[in-house]
């Protein structure tokens, strides 16, 4: 940072305008991405360069239609314009994207921002299809009938336009022209005069304008509350200045639309000429994207093709990744040949943490790739629209479409674009959903426990159906358990789903490239060291106490071992007396209804930090060394001879059918993932909630784990 | 009047009556959907709901129980107005 602050300039805009595209295009990725306080909004901002005017720090907040805030997102950009969030200073200057597709509605926010009396610039973005519509913008004449504000028009996407952007940022920052603003009618005008004395004398402070505005058309109280301004007092003057608004002829809560509206048709007249229907090619696409029968059919066959690419692509690089992973461990174990406590603290612990949290990045990435796409081209808004029947019904709306289905490939992004859903409720009871999505950490539990048991046994067809039907439990009881969450316990009033079909567009790889990386690097930081951290716990419950007697004792048990069984042996030995290893067998009982044995007990304990542990330990536990894989032979045919030693099930193979199925079902319901439980504590305010989902999940895993294993058990005893 | 749920795809509408106390009718004054403005009913979603309603220039989806309460006259061939100031 230079010593002399730059000035700050807010990037404002609906939804679907380009302005992130914008604001990439001005910053050139010089971006830097924080939290703002309290809330979970990313605070995306970026160095500009103004020319011979220098820099400005360019904040992209996110898009919003009105500044009647109604989500944490909206309620953001209302806070952060109004100067109201701590640490962060009140932005000197707004730049706002309009749709010049869509000027009227566009103009609806920057009317409003307009009362917030800071300088403005108005980008005219997508320029370019509104010329190819047929339509034609007086520029000029806009910028005059706006009182001289300056008015850019660009296309964001094919870089058009850009530098003039820069230009008239420098120049709205020199000039602080102000925009012109609306004329209330005159009840509406006395009524905020009213409301403005009858603030100024209960809070000790004169309120701006726009806040006045804020307080009067708000049907809910937030806003007023949100302010410091409560109790009796306020009712009554915000009763008063309301029956003067309605004597007049108004609807208070339908005043400032009109009003605005109004304004702005009087504003553009003769700026705008005529052009031919913008939407043709768009209603096109949606004849087939949305047909009754075809819709569904096309829905489903890109979700499934995302999904199969999630998993088949990601494979191969998860497959790179995990040979590095090996190779390093391989490389690095004989420097601390002398030290073997700090070579399996390294070498198990660090490495081996690192490398399995790792082997997740791809699918992620992958992930974000197909979302930002589907996103960008105006599909994800049409999938919440197709899909919005088969959720309202349990409380949710189309709008947890998205999240749901980043579930499946990590819980965490699926929690942090919860954001976007308005209702507090709606969206506590969607981030209580996510987690139950069968995320990609699950795939290698099924993967070992089909390929090793299910495979063999009933065949390949089997196999993939166990497979499929698996990612298909936690959705089954999701649903009830959201629809419990919003019915019962919550409330939740039926959601407005007001959500703008935005025209198709051709997403721009960069846009979609750096969103990516951008979501990507978030998870790394947030879900990376809470990962790290558990690894290297665990690591440490199954490594101490490290008595040499134990070593002894396997050697003199059997004489015959040598080299790597040997080494096997007696690391299983001293998992077997660990911390972990005693607090397995003490817990035993306890799972005993699921038909776990103390060495199971000890996967699952181990892996509520982090599941796809389980692979892993189960490797150690059944004295095969750290490297078990899902794929490995070796750890199949340890498991698949496993057998109960003692009480009434001695001798009968511990992975029965009944087990195996027990075991997956347990996976695909608990709630194994400390940076889960984590992120869901920070998305719902507190860990109130993050306690509930840890509960509920564990208690339904074992429930239902319980219950598949003595059902089958009794089904089929011998399987 | 109709409730605007009831409006066959592809039929007109002229904004007769919404209820400005709801968030919904908010949301949809904000996007500019005021009284006396046309409305057009794009279609159904492939379960019967939501509906997606077209008014100056824009395309929204809009839950069946929400579109009840939004009043229209029918018009035979009522134009979808651009977003343009109206004459």
């Amino acid at each position: 940072m230079s010593p002399v602050r730059e000035p700050l300039v807010a990037l404002v805009g609906n939804p679907n305008t380009g302005k992130s595209t914008l604001f990439n295009a001005l910053t050139g990725l010089r971006q830097r991405v924080g939290n703002y306080p309290g809330v979970t909004v990313a605070r995306k901002s970026g160095s500009c360069d103004l020319g011979s005017a220098g820099r400005a720090e360019l904040v992209d907040l996110p898009g919003l239609y009105s500044l009647a805030a109604a989500s944490p997102d909206e309620q953001v950009v209302v806070d952060a314009l109004t100067g109201r969030i701590a640490g962060d200073r009140r932005p000197d200057a707004v730049l706002l994207v309009v749709d010049a597709t869509n000027l009227l509605r566009n103009l609806f926010l920057a009317s409003q921002v307009a009362e917030l009396g800071l300088p403005m610039v108005v980008v005219l973005n997508q320029s370019d299809v509104a010329r190819e519509q047929g339509l034609s913008i007086d520029v000029g004449l806009l910028s005059r009938r706006l009182g001289g504000v300056p008015v850019v028009p660009a296309s964001a996407w094919k870089g058009e336009g850009v530098a003039e952007v820069r230009r008239a940022v420098a120049e709205a920052l020199a000039l602080r022209t102000p925009s012109v603003r609306v004329r209330w009618p005159e009840p509406v005008a006395e009524a905020l005069a009213d409301l403005a004395v009858a603030l100024r004398s209960d809070l000790g402070a004169t309120p701006s304008d726009s806040d006045v505005q804020r307080v009067l058309f708000d049907a809910t109280g937030t806003v007023s509350a949100r302010l410091g301004w409560t109790g009796p007092a306020r009712d009554a003057s915000l009763r008063t200045a309301r029956d003067k608004v309605r004597r007049g002829g108004y609807n208070p809560y339908a005043a400032e639309p009109l009003a605005h509206y109004a304004h702005l048709r009087a504003l553009l007249e003769g700026v705008v000429t005529d052009g031919v229907g913008g939407r043709a090619a768009s209603a096109a696409v949606d004849r087939l994207l949305l047909h009754r029968i075809l819709g569904p059919v096309l829905f489903t066959g890109i979700m499934l093709g995302l999904f199969a690419a999630v998993f088949w692509l990601a494979k191969f690089p998860m497959g790179w990744i995990q040979s590095g992973v090996d190779a390093l461990r391989g490389t690095v174990a004989p420097l601390f040949a002398g030290t073997p406590m700090l070579q399996s603290l390294v070498s198990d612990g660090v490495i081996a943490g690192v490398g399995a949290f790792l082997a997740f990045l791809p699918q992620i990435l992958i992930l974000f790739l197909f979302v930002g796409v589907l996103e960008d081209s105006g599909y994800m808004a049409r999938a919440a629209f197709i899909m919005d029947r088969l959720f309202s019904w349990c409380g949710l709306s189309g709008k947890s479409f998205v999240p749901l289905l980043s579930g499946f490939a990590c819980a965490i992004p699926g929690l942090l674009s919860t954001r976007t859903i308005e209702d507090p409720k709606a969206r506590l009871a969607t981030a209580f959903a996510v987690p139950f999505m069968s995320c990609s950490a699950r795939f290698p539990v099924y993967a070992l426990m089909c390929s090793a048991f299910i495979g063999p046994a009933y065949g390949p067809g089997w196999e993939s159906a166990v497979m499929v039907g698996m990612h298909c439990v936690g959705l089954l009881f999701a649903v009830p358990v959201a629809f419990v969450l919003t019915r019962v316990v919550l409330r939740v009033r039926p959601q407005p789903f007001v959500l703008e079909l935005p025209r198709y567009q051709l997403p721009k790889p960069r846009d979609v490239l750096w969103r990516m990386w951008q979501n990507a690097a978030e998870f790394v930081s947030k879900a990376g060291t809470v990962i790290f951290a558990i690894t290297v716990v665990v690591w440490a419950l199954s490594y101490f106490p490290r008595d040499p007697a134990v070593a002894e004792r396997v050697r003199t048990a059997d004489p015959s071992l040598s080299g790597d069984a040997l080494g096997r042996r007696v690391q299983a030995a001293y998992v077997e007396q660990s911390w972990m290893g005693r607090f397995g067998k003490a817990v035993q009982p306890v799972f005993d209804p699921c038909g776990f044995d103390w060495k199971i007990t000890v996967g699952v304990l181990a892996s509520f930090p982090a599941r796809e542990v389980i692979v892993s330990t189960l490797g150690v536990t059944y004295s095969l060394g750290e490297g078990a894989e899902a794929d490995s032979t070796q750890l199949r045919g340890a498991m698949q001879s496993a057998r109960w030693q003692e009480g009434p099930r001695a001798g009968a193979p511990i992975f029965s059918l009944a087990a195996v199925l027990a075991l997956m079902v347990f996976f695909a319901l608990c709630s194994q993932c400390g940076a889960t439980v984590a992120t869901l504590a920070q998305e719902t305010g507190g860990w109130r909630w993050a306690a509930a989902s840890f509960v509920t999940m564990t208690l339904l895993a074992w429930l239902a784990a319980a219950g598949v294993y003595q059902l089958v058990i009794r089904l089929a005893p011998h399987a | 009047m109709t409730p605007v749920s009831q409006l066959q795809p592809g039929q007109f509408g002229k904004l007769a009556s919404l209820d400005p106390e709801r968030a919904v009718d908010q949301r949809l004054m904000a996007l500019g959907l005021l009284p006396g403005m046309s409305l057009k009913l794009v279609r159904r979603a492939p379960l019967g709901d939501p509906v997606a309603i077209e008014f100056a220039g824009q395309v929204v989806s809009l839950r069946q129980a929400e579109a009840d309460s939004l009043l229209v006259d029918v018009a035979a061939d009522c134009p979808v107005q651009r977003p343009r100031p109206s004459p």
